[in-house]
């Protein structure tokens, strides 16, 4: 213990005395992927794309290694994280549970604003889905009145109590003045197959999640809750067009464990910024309705997670946390 | 009919361009030596090599991880066997007959069942993946959080209705892996629950490798230390021409469990969420109740190594379906398939095998080949394998005790996993010593949280409603088949009874 000790020290002496050292910085391990959601989810396929990408560009000596780690609503993740403090081989794609699942477990002992924001790759976008055998439903009306009329019979797939579709799904039953059965499923692309195996009736999937079905012709969209309609749905009204007060967004971004070294954030911040300026990225956001206008990093990446867990903060207050644990 | 031959022909061709044929051969072997080493699961396998397939067409590349997913799932079988420690996950039930086999100088016959019935496993998969790809992506649709909890009732009910086990006992010892399985987050609320002495560590839970390392590496370890007080004479074996045809001549003995295991494997592997490994283990179960010897079954009987293996190669097969029908990976290695094909501009879906016919059909065809390469390979391997049999046992105990460490350490990367692998080892050996089963607390850690997330979802969505369950088809005939299996030992008992009597 002494020795590695020792080696450790003269390591970090080294380190600091020799400045040149530390533009040079080279990962010395495979690099852990975390992804706090499920297989199949928007998370996951963004994270394994970007993975690809890295060893396809050769933008990393070392290999990234997704592993995903869904439970708890990405409680499991956001521990996993937390301990990993000063860790420079493990970042995370997060999604908007990096907000909503602290909040809600409060007992988690997790704050994100400790973590260090490495890159907001996206914006990702919710539409409402339904099964296209739903003849009786065409717009969000029809479904409004279906889903008054099945009462707790409506059940509504999600990726978990406390995820950002949970959060949207209790939105809109305080805005339409229903409730429904929430059923938390281990990703959204399980949520994507039971829609289509009407194990479900309806959800908020991301367009990735349910690309695949909706052009197969298995599911359609009723309504996109972004201010604009996007280019890959333009027949799909937003839900502001329909006078419905509901515009919510998904971040997508990756962050590192709380001490993560400064050499260190200034190699990811270069790898992910190469990601998100390259013409896959860039494809992959048109195709599946992402946003990637911006790299937020560094400390405008840090201002934006501040604001965004206030943000949730009050959703949360104004709906109830109760609504969306569905206790 | 030729709507299947005629794509399936090209893509047969396609396998045997000098490329592809290649890295058939190339990922194989990658995969056995991935899948035989306890903590490189062909998970990592898998993601450590995607980048090789960037250097070559995306049709080749896929070839080459499937044949190394194929091969993994043969090298898992090849360290429980020999070694005892299950290389993955899925090689966990061929220890439970493949290590006595090994320990009483059967190892060849182990490796060799082994290897043919992952071979017919696999061909049987691949052949109804062939045939029916399109009717079992709908079939799995069907599959709702009601059909997967009867379908892990059934799970349970094979290991339930041993005949011959103390069925008290292996109640307990089911338990057992259930309480384990549920350390952690709460599924469903997201809240911690059952951390022990308010240890962070626990959050986490405790992972099914690091119970079946802890109890087939470390406690069976200690038990044939004890039981033989290091004197192990390891029986080494000579393969001659006339010991393999005797082996060869053997496939009668196991044949039964390895038709169970195919069709078992394949079938499971479908439906997303399940996998490799709840097949095998199931596989295994179902072969012991119906077995006409089932006492044999755990100390060394060949249609025990059989019917596992069989059971997870059909099921990576399988499990290749929902990826490429729906999109949904069925195991952690289908997921880093899935992103190489998003990478290579293929998106996996319900469209796939119309918009990108030369990718499925030459991939479907290099299973194929890629089956046969496989079995070869392995056959012409074992002589080389057995030598591990032939070291001195105070040389094999310490690398086994180290592979273990390694291995859980490998996966986890945690110390606390390792400490907690070393203590499940000694309670191994403790409830072995007592004559509790460990197979079924292996069982529970693996399809506890499986089953417990259907019937949640179930009641969820049935607002409490337990029939539930026996309103729907498909649920209800699992249902009432894990009830057979329950009470299939007490009927036979029964008819025992009877038959005396009539004698009498």
């Amino acid at each position: 213990m002494r020795f590695v000790k020792t080696v450790a020290v003269s390591a970090l002496a080294l380190a600091v005395s020799a400045p040149a050292a530390l533009a040079e910085w080279q990962l010395r391990k495979p690099v852990e992927f975390i992804i706090m959601a499920g297989t199949g989810g928007g998370a996951d396929q963004i994270a394994r794309l970007l993975q690809g990408l890295i060893e396809k560009k050769g933008l990393s000596s070392r290999p990234f290694i997704p592993i995903n780690k869904p439970g708890g609503s990405g409680a499991e993740a956001l521990r996993y994280l937390q301990d990993k403090a000063g860790d420079d081989h493990t970042v995370m794609m997060t999604l908007n549970s990096f907000y909503t699942t602290p909040i809600i477990q409060e007992e988690l002992g997790v704050d994100v604003t400790t973590f260090t924001p490495i890159g907001l790759m996206a914006m990702d976008t919710f539409l409402l889905w339904v099964h296209t055998d739903r003849d009786d439903i065409t717009d969000l009306d029809s479904y409004v009145a279906a889903v008054k009329g099945a009462g707790l019979d409506w059940k509504v797939g999600g990726t978990g109590s406390g995820q950002e579709d949970s959060v949207l799904t209790a939105m809109m039953e305080a805005a339409f003045e229903y409730d429904v059965t929430y059923i938390p499923f281990p990703g959204g692309g399980t949520v994507a197959k039971n829609l289509i195996g009407n194990q479900i009736d309806s959800t908020v999937n991301n367009p990735s999640e349910q690309m695949e079905f909706y052009r197969a012709g298995s599911s359609k969209p009723l309504v996109q809750f972004t201010g604009e309609r996007m280019a890959a749905f333009p027949d799909v009204p937003t839900a502001k067009e329909l006078d419905v007060d509901i515009e919510y967004y998904m971040q997508r971004s990756v962050n590192g464990p709380p001490g993560m070294s400064p050499e260190a954030v200034a190699f990811y911040t270069d790898l992910f910024g190469e990601l998100f300026a390259s013409q896959e990225w860039q494809d992959f956001c048109t195709s599946d309705g992402l946003t990637c206008d911006n790299f937020l990093n560094g400390d405008d990446l840090a201002a934006f997670h501040a604001t965004q867990v206030e943000a949730h903060k009050k959703l949360i207050e104004q709906v109830g946390a109760d609504a969306i644990t569905g206790e | 009919m030729e709507a299947i031959l005629i794509p399936l022909g090209a893509g047969l061709l396609q396998a045997f361009e000098p490329l592809n044929l290649f890295m058939i051969f190339a990922g194989c072997l990658a995969g056995l030596f991935v899948g035989c080493m306890p903590g490189l699961g062909s998970v990592n396998g898998v993601a450590i090599l995607l980048p090789v397939t960037f250097l070559v067409p995306p049709t080749a590349a896929i070839i080459f991880l499937a044949a190394l997913y194929y091969g993994a799932m043969y090298g898992g079988a090849i360290s429980s066997i020999t070694l005892g420690i299950p290389g993955a996950s899925t090689a966990v039930a061929t220890v439970f007959d493949g290590r006595p086999m090994a320990q009483s100088g059967k190892a060849d016959k182990a490796l060799m069942a082994a290897a043919i019935a992952s071979f017919i496993g696999g061909t049987v998969s691949i052949v109804l993946f062939t045939l029916f790809a399109p009717p079992l992506a709908a079939f799995a649709l069907k599959f709702g959080p009601q059909e997967e909890f009867a379908l892990m009732l059934l799970a349970f009910a094979t290991f339930i209705g041993l005949g011959g086990d103390d069925i008290p006992k292996t109640i307990f010892s089911i338990l057992l892996g259930l309480v384990m399985a549920a350390i952690g987050f709460d599924i469903i609320s997201g809240q911690p629950r059952m951390i022990f002495f308010d240890m962070v560590e626990f959050q986490r839970g405790i992972g099914f490798l690091v119970l079946a390392i802890g109890i087939y590496g470390i406690g069976e370890m200690l038990w044939t230390l004890e039981s033989t007080k290091g004197q192990v004479q390891m029986h080494s074996v000579n393969i001659t021409w006339a010991r393999f045809k005797e082996n060869l001549r053997e496939i009668k003995l196991y044949i039964n469990s390895t038709w169970v295991g195919s069709f078992l494997g394949f079938f499971v592997g479908t439906l997303p969420a399940a996998g490799a490994t709840p097949a095998s283990l199931m596989s295994y179960g179902l072969s012991k109740t119906f077995s006409k010897d089932p006492d044999s079954f755990g100390k060394g009987n060949v249609a025990g190594v059989a019917a596992p293996e069989a059971a997870n190669n059909a099921a990576s097969t399988g499990s290749m379906l929902p990826m490429i029908t729906l999109g949904i990976p069925g195991s952690p290695t289908t997921a880093i398939l899935l992103g190489g094909m998003i990478i290579w501009g293929l998106r996996p879906g319900p469209l796939l095998f119309t918009e990108s016919p030369d990718f499925v059909w030459g991939l479907i065809g290099s299973m194929y080949v890629a089956n046969v390469a496989t079995v070869l390979l392995n056959l012409a391997l074992i002589p080389v394998f057995i030598r591990v049999l032939a070291m001195p046992f105070t040389l094999l105990t310490p690398i086994i005790f180290m592979l273990c460490v390694l291995g859980v350490f490998a996966t986890t990367d945690r110390m606390f996993d390792t400490w907690i692998m070393l203590i499940l080892g000694v309670c191994g050996y403790l409830l072995r010593k007592l004559n509790y089963p460990v197979a079924p607390a292996v069982l529970a850690i693996v399809l506890g949280p499986l089953a417990e997330r259907s019937l949640r979802q179930s009641l969820i969505s049935s607002q409490g409603d337990v029939t539930t369950f026996i309103t729907r088809p498909i649920s209800l005939t699992c249902v009432i088949l894990a009830l057979l299996l329950i009470s299939y030992p007490l009927i036979q008992k029964m008819m025992r009874r009877r038959k005396m009597a009539d004698a009498s």
